[in-house]
């Protein structure tokens, strides 16, 4: 049998201990359904996929954020003991529920959307494919903002202006999508201490991303991008 | 919530914590070693009796402790430039080893010239 | 929840701009440009200043021993001030970070106690270069 320590109540409440049915090939998820369906209906949690495409079932477990669909039981469990917890970072609505609101508007901030520079009445961009800014771009446009990243770094959680590795990788991608025409704004978007200038290289987020993008090298590309901005009075 | 140990139990972190308290611990320092250089200005006899008190076998441990954290500091430091201003590559992993190996080897040339 | 239909609620998101960035976004550019810029003429001086250490200790480590090597010396002079000065820019910003994410202090005060800082070591920095050169 595991022994599952979860968290019950909001930002305030404890760890309730559940006994679980230990099988074979069993995912972190699959012992959270279970303790929903066959202990205690009054849990909260989030899943969809299921399959390790989605990322909603992000949690903490072993004081880790991971899939809890992509971890296996036996390669985390301590013993029989897990806990599991909701991810870090993120205001928590319930149990093991976040409110990711602040991810996405983290997002809108660093202008991490596409603004188009072109109409419907000229060609099709060509852009190849193994041109080196579509090479750069294809390192990080996995990403599916689970909040993984956010959830374990550390400047998030000492900064909370801090726009944190997703949004930031996303505006990189942008930043070297050539169709884009807002470079300067989004430059100037992600500049500063709450933008790329706070990243202090900890390798967390690299670290810990499900999709193994590294947000890292895409903060650094941005350190770069900005400093040059502002050297030629650009920002 | 907020993340503990667990969390920042990798190497990256480490040499995080290493650099920022590196850094801090030299911050510290640096007062006194422009004030102990600066009795040179009331002569020469000064600046020698401050060395001789630094011949205690205390102050010598603190000196080596200080010559490696300058070390861990500065080798830290390439690898944060490079890991910023270098094209991302997988090595930037043993990065980490390099700079360890190459501040204990100043650390230890110190120590065993003294 | 009223159903809303999909193309208004992707309008309000195309609608929203970026926040400003903050009013001291270009300066902390600037602070970053400078910390790594500082970093990378610490590296050189740090690698001598480690190398004139070993040569010392194995060369006398005594007052006169010193002053004899650094009295008159003048690359040696330009050598430390330059130093000096690489040090008065790079430990002020990165104490600057630390108070900030650690002490949780931020705004004017912690920029007038840095500059403060960085004044500080300057002058005594330069004041022990001099000190050793004279």
């Amino acid at each position: 049998m595991l022994k599952v320590s979860v968290w019950r109540g909001g930002a305030s409440g404890g760890y309730r201990v559940y006994e679980v049915p230990r099988r074979e090939s069993q995912s972190v998820l699959d012992v959270v359904t279970y303790i929903q369906r066959s202990i205690d209906p009054t849990l909260s949690y989030r899943f969809a996929c299921r399959v390790g495409m989605c990322g909603a079932c992000a949690m903490t477990v072993n004081g880790v954020a991971r899939w809890t669909c992509r971890t296996h039981v036996a390669k985390v469990a301590k013993g029989n003991a897990i806990q599991i917890a909701p991810l870090a970072n993120l205001p928590v609505v319930k149990d093991l529920v976040t409110d990711m609101r602040e991810l996405f508007d983290k997002a809108a901030r660093a202008l991490g959307r596409f603004v188009p520079s072109a109409t419907r009445k000229d060609g099709f961009a060509r852009v190849a494919s193994d041109s080196p800014e579509r090479a750069v771009i294809d390192a990080g446009i996995e990403c599916i903002g689970c909040g993984v990243c956010y959830a374990s770094c550390d400047v998030v959680s000492w900064n909370p202006d801090y726009l944190g590795p997703a949004a930031l990788n996303r505006a990189w991608t942008l930043v070297n999508d050539v169709r884009d025409g807002a470079r300067r704004e989004r430059l100037a978007a992600v500049a500063g201490d709450a933008g790329c200038h706070a990243c202090h290289t900890h390798l967390s987020c690299s670290e810990r991303c499900p999709k193994d993008i590294a947000p890292t090298a895409s903060i650094a590309g941005l350190k770069r991008a900005v400093a040059l901005a502002a050297w030629k009075g650009e920002l | 919530m907020k993340n503990d140990y667990r969390a920042r139990n990798h190497p990256a972190w480490w040499a995080f914590l290493v650099h920022r308290l590196s850094g801090l611990a030299l911050s510290v320092f640096l007062p006194f070693h422009f004030w102990a250089l600066g009795q040179a200005l009331q002569g020469e006899a000064r600046l020698d009796s401050l060395l001789r008190w630094t011949e205690q076998p205390l102050v010598k441990f603190a000196e080596v402790m200080l010559v490696l954290l300058l070390a861990a500091h500065l080798s830290g430091g390439l690898r944060l430039l490079a890991l910023e201003f270098l094209p991302w590559r997988d090595w930037q992993k043993s990065l980490l080893a390099w700079a360890a190996g190459a501040a204990l080897a100043a650390g230890l040339a110190f120590a065993l010239l003294l | 929840m009223e159903g809303r239909a999909v193309s208004d609620v992707a309008q309000d998101f195309a609608a929203q701009p970026a926040a400003a960035p903050g009013p001291g976004a270009k300066a902390e550019v600037w602070l970053w440009i400078a910390q790594r810029a500082s970093a990378a003429l610490l590296a050189l001086c740090v690698l001598v200043h480690l190398a004139t250490i070993i040569y010392a200790v194995r060369h006398g480590l005594s007052g006169a021993a010193i002053l004899e090597r650094t009295r008159g010396n003048a690359a040696g002079l330009v050598f430390y001030v330059v130093y000096v000065l690489a040090i008065a820019v790079h430990a002020p910003i990165g104490l600057r970070s630390l108070a900030q994410e650690w002490l949780g202090w931020r705004g004017a005060s912690l920029n007038w106690l840095v500059a403060a800082i960085a004044a500080a070591l300057f002058v005594f920095g330069l004041r022990a270069a001099w000190a050793v050169f004279a």
